[in-house]
């Protein structure tokens, strides 16, 4: 099942998975002629458009793959790093690099390779970025707010869109042939502005190519994305034995020491009927049913938490406990428990407490040094890299 | 002997897309440089000034105190990319001690704008907090409403500024 973690074959077997990889991408931008700024700057004057076809390729090529692995249950989606959203940060971010590029004729991935092969000008470009990535950090503090604003921590274009994700792979397919065959008529007219322009493609391959990256699209749409029921017949034998350990269900002390931790955001899911909710209720509570749990919202809400978020389930039975488990766990929910036995022990195990103003829905830290410390077993182990952190921290 | 032409850029976009998926297959995330970069500078920092490292939070974060900045994988995915790099360009016939400019500029003139060109790019790509590997490449291929703002983004300041340097390209 992908994806695999190669961290976990030892700190050197994964650097050198890294190290392979960058040199996989390092031979892949020599070849296409990125060590080389005349080719790269050549992008912006209209007469060579590698750039935008090589790039563009790949992210299709990577994208398709990606997501026709996940239909077919080879790989966990929600496992996968998705670039945080930062909307206008990178907006101005991005139109600085813009200028960066033309002005200087590399990025820093290329910049490398052309340093690799001795292009006095990469190598300088490249140590023009090592001083630029200095000042910024030397002048962040100074508009941090900013920098941190119009964040999203998860939003994919599908979710900005509300479509699906198969109609928006298709969608950006044909975005990518429609670039694509815009580059080719470029090209065309400002290497031989004499000559006669004709509208008309005629490179039979790159029709034939075309197509195929389209199909392979609407193969990912019609097929369409796992939903947690079958996202946990593919992966949920990994979780298993994490299940019949009982390594998730927490003590009821444990939740008041989390719920009273101020650097953990808690989110407690309560899966009990409206009767009972309205009854009684833990106070940072919401009532959700099994229904909820299949909501492209409701994930999406969920995937928006910080490292330091933790979902506790509430249910009376175990059993729909555990499965509200398993399906939130197969969507990518990090640092899920379950609250054991439900409510069922609550009121028992707080019956003794004699503190001013106690509140059963709300137990103060307080109430934790009425109790034994080794009266319960802590379960909770905050997965602070909530997914893979991406390349660019 | 002739150096070798380079290879159809579609063909390149197909080998780029399979070593882009292989780095989500094995560790999760994509293709980086800038990250590594960042890291050169703070180890830089890091022998000259080393309380500096450690009064500034962004650097601390990633060479303050024990923490030594160069060990990360983003660092080896570099120094890969360092090697493909020198070795694609060997095999080609490629490897040249040159200055790639325009017609029309001095060697001088155009090693100074492509340390300005870089100090933007630095600055820029961790304004974006991705370079165009990092952001464009990895999170467009993730569907990142983020990064592919930030693509376009990209080529519309590079565009924009185009015509003002042509004659440093034309």
């Amino acid at each position: 099942m992908l994806p695999l973690d190669v961290t976990e074959y030892g700190k050197w077997i994964g650097y050198l998975i890294f190290f392979l990889i960058g040199m996989g991408f390092g031979v892949v931008l020599e070849l296409a002629g990125f060590g080389d700024s005349r080719k790269l700057a050549a992008q912006f004057y209209f007469k060579d458009m590698t750039v935008l076809k090589t790039m563009f390729t790949g992210i299709i090529v990577a994208c398709l793959l990606i997501f026709i692995s996940a239909a077919f249950g080879i790989l966990d989606f929600s496992k996968i790093f998705v670039n945080q959203t930062y909307l206008w940060p990178g907006i101005i971010g991005g139109l600085i690099m813009g200028c960066g590029f033309i002005i200087g004729g590399y990025c820093p991935g290329t910049s490398v390779v052309s340093a690799a092969s001795f292009k006095v000008d990469g190598i300088l470009f490249f140590l023009g970025t090592i001083i630029g990535v200095g000042f910024f950090g030397e002048s962040v503090d100074s508009f941090s707010d900013f920098w941190n604003s119009s964040y999203t921590e998860r939003l994919l274009l599908s979710d900005w869109f509300g479509w699906s994700i198969g109609a928006t792979v298709v969608a950006v397919t044909i975005l990518a042939l429609i670039f694509f065959y815009g580059a080719e008529k470029t090209e065309e007219y400002f290497r031989h502005p004499l000559r006669k322009f004709s509208w008309k493609l005629s490179n039979a391959r790159y029709v034939m190519g075309g197509l195929a990256l389209l199909v392979f699209a609407l193969i990912i749409w019609g097929k369409g994305q796992p939903d947690a029921e079958k996202k946990w017949q593919a992966l949920g034998g990994q979780y298993q034995s994490t299940l019949d350990a009982r390594d998730v269900f927490i003590h009821p002390l444990e939740y008041v020491k989390t719920w009273n931790d101020s650097s953990i955001k808690l989110i407690t899911l309560d899966f009990r009927t409206k009767e009972a909710f309205d009854q009684f209720h833990l106070d940072s509570a919401k009532r959700v049913s099994l229904d909820d749990l299949i909501k492209d919202d409701f994930i999406f809400d969920l995937a928006q938490l910080p490292a330091q978020g933790v979902v506790v389930i509430v249910a009376d039975e175990e059993a729909q406990a555990v499965k509200a488990w398993k399906w939130l766990k197969v969507q990518g929910v990090t640092n899920l428990y379950i609250l054991e036995n439900g409510l069922h022990d609550w009121n028992q195990i707080f019956s003794g407490i004699q503190i001013e103003h106690f509140n059963l829905s709300r137990p103060s830290a307080k109430v934790l040094e009425q109790f034994p410390k080794d009266s319960y077993k802590t379960k909770i182990k905050l997965k602070t890299n909530k997914r893979a952190v991406g390349l660019c921290s | 002997m002739e150096k070798k032409a380079y290879i159809n850029p579609y063909v390149a976009g197909v080998f780029l897309g399979f070593v882009l998926f292989g780095a989500f297959a094995l560790t999760h995330s994509g293709l980086g440089a800038s990250g590594a970069i960042s890291r050169l500078q703070v180890a830089a920092t890091d022998v000259v000034a080393q309380p500096h490292v450690d009064r500034v939070g962004y650097f601390a974060a990633m060479g303050g105190g024990d923490r030594h900045p160069l060990d990360h994988s983003s660092v080896l995915m570099l120094l890969g990319t360092f090697a493909g790099g020198l070795a694609s360009a060997y095999r080609n016939r490629r490897l040249k001690v040159e200055i790639c400019k325009g017609p029309k500029i001095s060697n001088k003139k155009r090693l100074i704008y492509a340390v300005l060109g870089g100090i933007l790019m630095g600055y820029g790509a961790r304004f974006a907090r991705g370079c165009t590997s990092g952001q464009a490449l990895s999170g467009g291929a993730v569907l990142s409403a983020g990064s592919w703002v930030f693509m376009f983004s990209v080529f519309i300041g590079g565009y924009l500024m185009a015509y003002f340097v042509r004659r440093l390209w034309n």
